[in-house]
């Protein structure tokens, strides 16, 4: 991980025709280099490769289809060990071939499973139907025992030779329709039977126990067996048309009870035999996907790859003579040996005659900003680059971040307890991490937990440092030491007695008295704070001018970062006009203003503690060069004061006219300096002059503010534009100074917060278990327990860990990176296939 | 027999998360009573009357020490059986996950 970002070049390379793919492929491999469009005006359509890309295309639509029918039938796919390259240009038509024949396979297998069912489930309905008429049947037929039901319909002749049908009376017919209906649809069915019919049909039903599926709409949902008989042909018309309408199944319904049981005998064979050929069905389709789903992981890969490559085809231009493509790349200087090396090996593999080179070209351009980083460094580098990815080579704020924002977050949330199950929690992450990365679960946040593991493992170790310095461990203080603090002291010295502590609530141990305060305690806050009352009077005192120390140092750290970029660039002028007065601004002001609190606390010991003055009045009075009422810090305090705000008030204008005034003499005739061309470029590329006619001039003047020009001709100097940027610079910096100093006052405002959540939750949850005085209390602390802890972990870990994670993070985007980071770059992206998304993942199909 | 599972492997393992954090605060926190550490005055389920009425103070106060302190060490202990029956609960639950696939 570097200090700033790499130097990055522009390089052609010249690839053989035969070649290039493979070539090409090699790079993605390696994922060196970052290649630019050279068609930008020709759209996607016109480009050269695209009937490859269709083609391409066409394999995913297949592969997709293959996916899916696999995931339906519950079979996993296998990842490949070692994932494969991709596949030549003359293997393609093999794979092309194989998937095709395995769609064209696998529909008709899919259409035919469709059709068997369908008749599985006509018989399985039919035997259904034959079931419950027969008991229709013969119920009717124990009913006409007991006596006649129907006025229509006499006892009927109980033949077992002829069956019920076929009556003949008064020379009407009497029919039969049967069949299945869907059991929500039954009511309306009665209904309208009755009213079309006035009560020429009797309708009786019964209701299957199986709920057999609907194919066409896929549901399962009840059916229920009718039979209806009616009386006259006519009124059969008008029954076929109403089942019609209601999309009833209808079955033949068997004359006799011979033709009944024959039909069921047969209807039960051919059922038999239906299942079987679907098993074997179903079978034959398990076998098929599963062998294709050994290759399917490694056909994606390979279409993948192979698309890659046809798009970075695309972005290539062909030289005149057709036979070469020429591309255009971003590589790092330090990887040209790599490319150099990867585009032999892509001949080799090419079996090209002329192998393809590389050679690095001269741009004006400013490249991308490439920071390397390993699986440690780059959490913190995430979180930089939320804020904007850095210029080219600018330095860049990661490296400092690793410790300072782990820190500030520490100083939030400063808690030995909470610290120490925020570390195991991330020491298992980083200790199991190798599981989790191999399996790649979807969740999103336990993703973005899990990447930031190791900045999630520098926090909770912060947090313990701190939680030691607060002397806090969920809410209660540790007593390592043995406290500084001594009651005994008071009453040995008469100050108290007996009758004291009877008449008073609320006693002040006084430190004046000997014996009663023997030093401070060695390592962070006494634990005899934790039980006074007046704590968090002594502690808020303590960490706002914790805060306000931590903030100027940091603030001071950002200016002189600024320095390492004005050295860069070669813009010298800039350390004097620019870092100089916003130091001195800084220094003079908040740094004394830290002098002070030191002062304070160095000089006024316990005797004259009531004597010492408050900062702030001293603070405030310094800007209104008053004389101030009480007694002087030190001798020669109000000259010191003076000095520093006519020091500070003098580099406003310094910083406000110095750098437009110095550029504007440089542009009118700054000859003394034997610079004869202001060559005006964007910030930051050290840029080969093209233009050799005054090449004597060793230095160039860069100037940031004017953006991009083109090669050779000085740019109009605009006075007016570069001093309002300035007049800008200026204002927001100053105030700025007292917003941000300020600003770090929310580390004493959430370590507080914390602090205070903590203890209510221990005095109202935990309390309540601890004071439970009979034994029973016991099985009441257990619970107790489990609710303190489940609170501690999402109140206090997960809503204030955040809380502190986002206030730490703005600190250092605002307050630390605006003081030199400008952030307005473009990231590398290489060309690299394992940064390729696929499409697959993402649909959750792999 | 029928199975022995009754929650799933995310539970179990909360499970056994909870119980190792709640034996070892309990078990602290049962050594700091029995050490009748000061910063805990709060949490002794102490009166008026166990002040005034002593006759030896402040041995009224210190039983009362030991009796939460005893408290939290029998808690700790049953949170021990806790972890154990999450333990098996993992294992029934990994068990499972061979069988099925």
């Amino acid at each position: 991980m570097g200090f700033r970002s790499e130097e990055m070049c522009l390089a052609q390379l010249f690839l053989q025709s035969g070649s290039a793919y493979d070539c090409i492929s090699e790079l993605g491999e390696m994922g060196l280099v970052e290649f630019r469009d050279l068609n930008p005006s020709v759209s996607s359509f016109q480009r050269r490769f695209v009937s490859e890309i269709k083609r391409c295309e066409e394999m995913e639509r297949i592969l997709g289809y293959l996916l899916r029918e696999i995931r339906k039938a519950n079979l996993a796919v296998p990842e490949a060990e070692i994932p494969p390259v991709a596949p030549a240009p003359k293997n393609v038509l093999e794979i092309m071939e194989q998937l095709q024949r395995l769609e064209v396979e696998l529909s008709e297998v899919a259409k035919n499973k469709e059709k068997l069912q369908r008749n599985l489930l006509e018989l399985t309905e039919y035997t259904h139907m034959l079931r419950i008429t027969h008991t229709f049947m013969h119920s009717r037929s124990r009913h006409e025992a007991l006596g006649p039901q129907y006025e229509e319909f006499p006892s009927l002749e109980t033949e077992s030779v002829t069956g019920c049908t076929s009556m003949q009376r008064l020379g009407a017919k009497l029919g039969f329709i049967s069949g299945l209906i869907q059991r929500v649809k039954v009511e309306a069915f009665e209904r309208m039977l009755w009213r079309v019919c006035k009560g020429y049909t009797i309708l009786s039903y019964a209701e299957v126990d199986e709920s057999l599926a609907d194919l066409d709409t896929g549901e399962i949902n009840k059916n229920v067996v009718f039979l209806i008989s009616f009386w006259g042909d006519q009124i059969g018309q008008k029954v076929q048309k109403i089942c019609d309408c209601y999309h009833c199944h209808l079955y033949p319904h068997p004359e006799t009870d011979e033709e009944r049981a024959d039909v069921m005998d047969s209807l039960r064979t051919r059922i038999h035999d239906l299942q079987n050929v679907l098993h074997r069905t179903e079978d034959y389709l398990k076998q098929v996907l599963h062998k294709a789903s050994e290759s399917a992981h490694s056909w994606v890969l390979q279409v993948k790859k192979m698309k890659a490559i046809y798009h970075i085809l695309n972005l290539c231009s062909f030289d005149v003579t057709n036979k070469c493509l020429i591309a255009e790349v971003w590589c790092p200087v330090s990887d040209l040996a790599n490319l150099r090396r990867t585009l032999e090996e892509g001949s080799r593999k090419g079996d090209a005659t002329v192998p393809s080179f590389v050679n690095r070209i001269p741009s004006s351009d400013t490249p991308p900003t490439l920071l390397r980083s390993n699986k440690f460094t780059s959490g913190f580098q995430s979180i930089v680059e939320a804020y904007g990815v850095g210029d080219y080579r600018e330095a860049s704020p990661a490296p400092y971040t690793i410790i300072t924002f782990p820190f500030l977050f520490a100083v939030m949330f400063g808690d030995l307890g909470h610290g120490s199950v925020m570390t195991l929690f991330a020491l298992w992450m980083v200790l199991t991490e190798k599981d989790h990365k191999r399996r790649r679960p979807g969740n999103q946040v336990w993703t973005t937990f899990f990447d930031g593991r190791y900045i999630i493992l520098m926090m909770g170790l912060f947090s313990i440092y701190t939680g030691l310095i607060y002397n806090d461990c969920f809410s209660k203080s540790l007593n390592i030491f043995g406290s500084a603090w001594s009651v005994k002291a008071m009453f040995t010295k008469q100050e108290w007695t007996n009758e004291t502590l009877q008449t008073n609530a609320l006693l002040t141990l006084d430190p004046n008295v000997s014996g009663v305060f023997s030093g401070p305690y060695p390592l962070g806050i006494d634990p005899i704070w934790n039980m006074a009352v007046n704590r968090l009077t002594f502690l808020n005192s303590y960490k706002m001018k914790m805060s306000v120390i931590i903030g100027v140092i940091h603030m001071s750290f950002g200016v002189v970062l600024s320095v390492f970029n004005h050295l860069h660039f070669r813009q010298k002028f800039k350390i004097y006009l620019l870092f100089l007065p916003e130091l001195l601004f800084l220094l003079c002001l908040f740094g004394y203003l830290v002098f002070m609190i030191f002062y304070k606390w160095l000089a006024f010991s316990v005797r004259d503690s009531q004597l010492a003055p408050s900062i702030l009045i001293h603070f405030i009075n310094m800007f209104l060069m008053q004389e101030s009422a009480t007694t002087p810090l030190y001798p020669g305090q109000i000259g010191l004061q003076v000095f520093l705000v006519v020091v500070a008030l003098l580099s406003v204008p310094v910083l406000l006219f110095g750098r437009p005034l110095y550029l504007y003499w440089l542009h009118h005739g700054g000859k003394s300096l034997g610079v004869h061309r202001v060559c005006l470029c964007s910030c930051g590329y050290e840029r080969v002059r093209r233009v050799s006619e005054e090449d004597l001039s060793p230095s160039v003047v860069h100037d940031e503010e004017e953006g991009l020009s083109d090669s050779g001709g000085p740019r109009e100097f605009d006075f007016g534009d570069v001093f309002l940027h300035q007049a800008i610079h200026t204002i927001e910096y100053c105030l700025g100074c007292v917003s941000n100093t300020a600003s770090y006052l929310r580390l004493w405002a959430l370590s507080l917060a914390h602090a205070q959540l903590s203890e209510v939750l221990w005095a109202m949850v935990m309390r309540l278990g601890l004071r439970m005085s009979s034994r029973l209390g016991v099985l009441f602390l257990v619970p107790v327990f489990s609710v303190f802890a489940l609170l501690t972990i999402s109140i206090l870990l997960v809503m204030e860990g955040l809380s502190a994670f986002l206030h730490a993070l703005r600190l250092h985007w605002v307050e630390f990176q605006n003081k030199f980071y400008s952030g307005t770059g473009v990231k590398f992206a290489p060309f690299d296939f394992s940064l390729l998304p696929s499409v697959f993942e993402q649909d959750g199909l792999l | 027999m029928p199975s022995l599972l009754f929650c799933g492997p995310k539970l179990a393992a909360c499970g056994i998360v909870l119980s190792i954090w709640g034996v070892i605060m309990l078990s602290m926190l049962g050594i700091f009573f029995s050490a009748k550490s000061a910063v805990l005055i709060e949490d002794v389920p102490f009166t008026e009357e166990d002040i005034r009425d002593d006759k030896n103070p402040p041995q009224n106060i210190y039983g009362l020490y030991n009796q939460v302190g005893i408290n939290c060490f029998i808690a700790a202990a049953i949170y021990v059986g806790v972890g154990a029956v999450s333990l098996c609960q993992v294992r029934l639950n990994k068990r499972q996950e061979y069988m099925v696939t």
